[in-house]
């Protein structure tokens, strides 16, 4: 199993100006939403994204628009990432009828099918068959040559769908890509206190699925490893596992205590970890971007956002009437 | 008109629909090689070959991985094998099968037939004989079929392939080798999910059930016609949505109703029918109404022990003479 590091290929400033922009959009939406939660304004549950921002954005930068993902209860950075509209996704939250779910599904349900977001899944661990069997459905019976990809953390990975997944995909070389976000907690539970492996990835070997363990902080780096993949799927020649590593700097939900761990701690890798902070380091050091032009993209994200909100909020929650809409097709 | 066993009439679905339709395929296990544990499959891993596929034994992939291939535009059968193993893959079921169209606000669509060949056989015991399908229609957003003759082993089997909607469909597995009449393919007239039929009609007694239980409604309704007492056998065919209106209008003339199924009696589908039957139909009630179902109990393994769990055409030819 190879550890890639981000080769110094030649990255465009296109590519480099996408790839902040992305983070920095989720970023700013996160921090938004974190704001209004513990105001009290959003209903329901939230799982913040905050300082995995790389992930999402790495994987999806080498995905076409209509490869398909499978999303955690953490989805707002695979939503935005895929390249789904923030006002959209704003107004869903706030569970209004202009959301892209019409206002029925949610923060933990949010899905983009016009661009292969197949949604977000409140069941930790149902993403696997699902984008499985979308990669079944795509390689043998629709014979098209798109790509599926599962995001799930390490507690996903604990659950026996993993392992059916892992399996069939492997044993029939579906076209699936399996990015675990090796953010270190379940929860409240530390990862290597439900786990013997000392990566996830370890467990790629037992399903003769190539892995790869990538600094998650890195986007450059995660991109490599996505393309790597894609390519790989693209051909036939199955699945991957990537194993990239972070950090869950925010708590499990919003509001949460988090009396499991010590704050200092979790802010010191904040600190030092910070994907965007590390992406301004990187991107100056290969001359692709200065500091002046990431300030610029976090401020037109501070705007957007700003508008996403205005958006959510003058639009209106579905009729109540209506409620008995999508129970069934027919 | 035709004679064909229930498990040809499925064969023939499958063959019709899957010429018609490439995004049709078929996964479970033993299906490829060996055309299906009951044969319900023969014939067609050649007929269609590369479109049924044998699994891994992995229900949640089977079920799940086939919810996922709906969502990516395929329309998937996928068999449980044994209507037992349903539990394995519950969470695919009702968290993600029947979820997806409302909670993504009609972007998805999980146009998905679930096959699960059900019920007692001789001595196959607590794992391998169970009817299950009142679990389901508790859920909403999904489909549940419970055909009980060939001719609508196909028919039936055709509608829920072409609907759009997730459908359970539950075979039972003695009903397979019994023969029915169905008309020549240019003649069959296709099912409405959600229509019942009244198979025969009666004016005294209103007995219901679907699927195998309708042996025993047919019996007990053949033991009664010698007693002078006329009843009208309704087959729900679908449990959920089921056709309400086809049995309080039946209720209403007969004003006695008896429900039965191989179920478990407690918290069966029977209760359901029984409690909507009571809540708007009270005043049309001549007598309480009846449910037959197995005891609460699993199902043993020894003869002596497993016949108890049987629903026979006397219980309830005895029950519903004390109606009158």
């Amino acid at each position: 199993m190879a550890t890639t590091k981000a080769a110094q290929a030649a990255y465009t400033q296109e590519q480099a100006r996408k790839f902040y922009e992305t983070m920095s959009t989720i970023r700013h939406f996160e921090e938004s939403i974190k704001h209004d939660s513990l105001a009290g304004e959003i209903p329901g549950f939230v799982h913040l994204y905050i300082g995995e921002e790389a992930i999402a954005t790495g994987v999806c930068a080498a995905l076409r628009q209509d490869d398909m993902i499978e999303s955690t209860h953490r989805g707002h950075g695979h939503c935005i990432a895929k390249g789904a509209d923030v006002n959209r996704m704003m107004a869903e939250i706030f569970g209004k009828k202009t959301g892209m779910c019409q206002g029925r599904g949610g923060s933990m349900h949010i899905a983009d099918f016009s661009i292969g977001m197949l949604g977000a899944n409140g069941v930790v661990g149902g993403g696997y068959n699902l984008a499985t069997g979308a990669a079944l459905a795509n390689m043998k019976v629709l014979k098209n040559d798109k790509v599926s990809v599962v995001f799930f953390g390490d507690g996903a990975s604990n659950r026996g769908t993993f392992h059916e997944a892992m399996n069939v995909a492997s044993a029939w070389h579906l076209p699936v890509i399996f990015v675990n976000e090796m953010n270190c907690w379940a929860s409240t539970t530390p990862y290597r206190t439900t786990c013997n492996t000392e990566n996830i990835s370890d467990r790629a070997v037992g399903y003769h699925v190539p892995g790869m363990i990538v600094d998650g902080q890195d986007v450059f780096a995660v991109y490599d490893a996505a393309v790597e993949a894609v390519a790989r799927a693209r051909k036939g020649e199955g699945p991957t596992f990537i194993e990239a590593k972070t950090y869950r700097i925010e708590g499990h939900y919003v509001g949460d205590p988090e009396f499991y761990r010590q704050k200092e701690e979790t802010q010191k890798i904040f600190h030092d970890t910070d994907p965007l902070k590390m992406f301004r380091l990187k991107a100056a050091k290969l001359k692709l971007m200065t500091a002046k032009d990431c300030d610029a993209i976090d401020e037109a994200c501070v705007e957007k956002i700003k508008a996403a909100k205005k958006f959510a909020m003058e639009s209106e929650y579905p009729d109540s009437s209506e409620y008995l809409k999508y129970v069934y097709v027919d | 008109m035709r004679k064909l066993t229930f498990s040809q009439a499925t064969c023939e679905a499958m063959a019709e629909t899957m010429a018609k339709d490439d995004s049709i395929f078929v996964m479970g296990e033993d299906l490829a090689r060996q055309g299906g544990i009951f044969g319900q499959f023969k014939g067609l891993p050649e007929q269609f070959p590369g479109r049924i596929l044998d699994t891994p034994i992995s229900e949640t992939f089977i079920i799940g991985g086939g919810v996922g291939a709906a969502l990516a535009g395929a329309r998937p059968v996928v068999d449980m094998h044994f209507a037992d193993f349903i539990g394995v893959p519950m969470d695919e079921i009702f968290n993600q099968m029947a979820k997806a169209r409302y909670m993504f606000g009609g972007q998805a669509k999980v146009p998905l037939v679930l096959r699960a060949p059900d019920g007692m056989t001789f001595q196959g015991a607590a794992q391998h004989s169970q009817c299950v399908e009142a679990w389901f229609p508790h859920i909403p957003g999904i489909k549940v079929v419970a055909p009980s003759n060939p001719y609508d082993a196909k028919m039936v089997l055709i509608a829920a392939i072409e609907s759009d909607d997730p459908v359970l469909y539950f075979e039972n597995k003695i009903l397979y080798k019994e023969k029915g009449e169905l008309p020549e393919i240019a003649d069959q007239v296709p099912y409405t999910l959600g229509k019942a039929r009244v198979e025969r009609e009666g004016s005294d007694v209103t007995i219901v059930s679907y699927s195998i239980g309708m042996k025993n409604a047919r019996g007990a309704a053949d033991l009664l016609a010698k007693d002078g007492i006329k009843a009208e056998v309704i087959d729900l065919i679908t449990l959920s949505p089921w056709d309400k209106e086809t049995v309080l209008n039946s209720v209403k003339k007969t004003h006695r109703l008896c429900i039965v199924h191989e179920a478990v009696k407690q918290s069966g589908f029977g209760a359901e029918i029984a409690a909507t039957v009571a809540e708007e139909a009270m005043e049309y009630m001549d007598a309480p109404i009846l449910r037959y179902g197995a005891p609460f109990c699993p199902i043993p393994f020894a003869p002596t022990l497993e016949k108890m769990v049987r629903v026979y055409p006397e219980d309830l030819y005895k029950g519903i003479k004390g109606m009158f």
